[in-house]
């Protein structure tokens, strides 16, 4: 029928190019309605900065006390932590409403997403697409900036193009928290505070050098979610430090890659949680 | 043309509850919530879906959808299987929750069509087209600006109808379309839904809580219960399914004794000059009428219909009388 022409266009486009096509519309749309109360987009996003700004000011405390934290002085630490926001900011900037997933599962309102000619996932991880979240990393890149500054480092070609790598690949990392935990929600609705404990959580732990943490939780934190590929591996590398447990130099290299196998992972969590939900409706 | 539009070939749908018993011990006990339910509706119908809380309705609209996948039986909506072509099945039905909006509450719902505009690649022509037929009928002109959450009841159910009809549907579900509403706003959704399926042909199921609603608008019926098809057919029939019956009530000159009438009629109630006569839903008034006129001083008297409600209810009551 050619009165179904412009029907079964979608049909032609890849599930994936589908999805990003609705991200950016739902993004748009969003970004639009923001901008139509700048006032209110400035104060939002200043109290953004302000509030995640505090953990910075905690940092600065604690160094008016004692002169390094686990062998790191000021700016190593605050390159951990530029690091850690940034890429968390990223991440959060992106995909941060996916942690309302519960909700929409409790109210019923996830199913008014399934029956749009539209990939799920990119609805919800669309969903109040929120400016106001560069407050985070507009305030993490202040500290990284001032970390750089500090730091006397011997650049490198490699170092240099660790540094966005890094950046990207931590994000990538925090992006799959964030899609596996939505999908955790499908099972357990409640579990949002659960969530909160890794994303949030795992980024508050990232800001600190690992030396000040039991071997445990870091080798829990490297090979079994896979965070310190955020910050704690390459940027040992960038400092010129020695890696954490004793991990051969190319893992600082290995941020896209675990972020690749997380998101992977996460994909497949995504997709099984919601044909759970298909067939069991709650 | 198809004549069958939507086709269920003994669908059923089980669900696992899960319920704790104790600390850490649960209890696994399957539901039925769809019991191998058949029914096919041809293209331009427009059929009533109802039945009691909890009697599978929801269930199977979202079976429909492509919500919920069945646990068996087959299932085809305009040639797709919805569970599996859920996307592309997207583009041809439309469906209105009336509990929850499928409009993005914080935006004015103008952005809610634009997006549907752009999410379903409506052509820009048929949009403007749409769009324009939509807020003229449904009255959303000045509305189209107001952020949905802003929106009363029956404005916002109005937008979730023209969102859901945007992209010209072959098939519009309608959950509870009316729920929550005022008398003024049904009669607009009611008169709305009547226009589109007479004038575009669209096909229209619709669950309700509200009988008026199947008794104004559709000329099927069908009624679910615990999972199970009881009765599909014109709701005419539905009287004679549930063995229904009309009350002629009499008005007499002066108090006498109970009217003896022809069974299987007979006198419910005496109050006074008044009396109150049952006699099934399906025999005519006439004969009893013309004796009753005959043999008794006659003042005036007036024939009461069955309520849908109270057959349903009777039916449901034998129904598990004989289960």
């Amino acid at each position: 029928m050619a009165e179904d022409g412009w029907r079964a266009e979608a049909a032609k486009t890849g599930r994936l190019a589908e999805g990003v096509r609705t991200y950016r519309m739902i993004a748009a749309m969003w970004i639009r309605s923001t901008m139509a109360y700048r006032a209110s987009f400035v104060m939002t996003t200043v109290g953004n900065f302000a509030a995640t700004a505090l953990d910075f000011v905690a940092i600065l405390l604690m160094f008016s006390q004692v002169d390094a934290l686990g062998g790191y002085p000021l700016p190593e630490v605050a390159f951990l932590y530029g690091l850690s926001s940034v890429s968390f900011g990223l991440a959060d900037l992106a995909i941060g409403s996916m942690d309302r997933l519960g909700r929409r599962v409790r109210d019923g309102t996830l199913d008014t997403l399934l029956v749009r000619p539209a990939p799920v996932l990119a609805q919800v991880a669309a969903d109040r697409f929120g400016l106001r979240r560069l407050g985070r990393v507009t305030q993490g890149a202040l500290v990284l900036g001032y970390a750089l500054i500090e730091l006397d480092l011997q650049w490198t070609p490699l170092k240099l193009v660790l540094m966005p790598v890094m950046v990207l690949g931590g994000a990538g990392i925090f992006c799959a928290v964030f899609v596996a935990g939505a999908a955790f929600q499908f099972v357990a609705q409640d579990a949002s505070e659960v969530q909160n404990a890794f994303t949030y959580g795992g980024t508050t732990l990232l800001q600190y050098p690992p030396t000040i943490f039991a071997q445990d939780l870091v080798r829990g934190v490297t090979f079994v979610l896979p965070l310190a590929f955020v910050n704690w591996v390459p940027a040992a590398y960038v400092l010129g430090r020695p890696l954490p447990l004793g991990l051969p130099g190319w893992t600082a290299f290995a941020s896209p890659l675990v972020a690749a196998v997380c998101c992977a992972l996460a994909g497949v969590a995504w997709r099984t949680g919601l044909r759970s939900y298909r067939s069991t409706g709650s | 043309m198809d004549t069958a539009f939507i086709e269920l070939d003994r669908v059923e749908k089980v669900f696992d509850v899960r319920k704790k018993t104790g600390f850490l011990k649960r209890e696994r006990r399957q539901v039925r919530a769809v019991d191998s339910i058949s029914f096919t509706v041809p293209r331009g119908e427009m059929v009533g879906y109802i039945g009691p809380n909890g009697a599978g309705k929801s269930t199977t609209i979202k079976m429909l959808t492509g919500i919920l996948t069945p646990s068996g039986g087959r299932l085809r909506v305009a040639g797709i299987d919805p569970s599996r072509e859920r996307s592309r099945l997207a583009h041809r039905i439309g469906v209105v929750f009336g509990q929850r909006t499928t409009l993005w509450w914080d935006l004015p719902l103008i952005d809610s069509y634009r997006l549907m505009h752009r999410m379903y690649r409506i052509p820009d022509g048929r949009y403007r087209e749409n769009l324009d037929r939509l807020v003229e009928l449904l009255e959303l002109g000045e509305l189209l600006d107001v952020p949905v959450r802003q929106l009363s009841l029956g404005q916002r159910m109005r937008g979730d109808i023209a969102a859901a009809l945007l992209h010209d549907p072959e098939v519009l579900y309608l959950d509870e379309p009316t729920i929550g509403l005022d008398v003024v706003s049904k009669a607009k959704v009611r008169e709305f839904l009547r226009e589109l399926n007479t004038e575009n042909g669209t096909t229209v199921l619709l669950t309700t809580h509200d009988l008026q609603d199947i008794e104004q608008l559709c000329s099927r019926v069908m009624v679910i219960d615990h999972g199970r098809m009881m009765y599909d057919g014109p709701l005419a029939g539905l009287h004679e399914a549930g063995e229904s019956e009309r009350v002629l009530v009499v008005d007499l000159e002066r108090e006498l004794p109970p009217i003896e009438a022809p069974p299987p009629a007979r006198v419910v109630k005496v109050e006074g000059p008044r009396q109150w006569l049952a006699f099934p839903a399906s025999a005519s008034a006439a004969p009893l009428v013309a004796r009753i006129a005959a043999e008794y001083p006659l003042v005036d008297l007036s024939v009461r219909e069955p309520d849908i409600e109270a057959v349903i209810a009777k039916m449901y009551v034998e129904r598990a009388a004989t289960a």
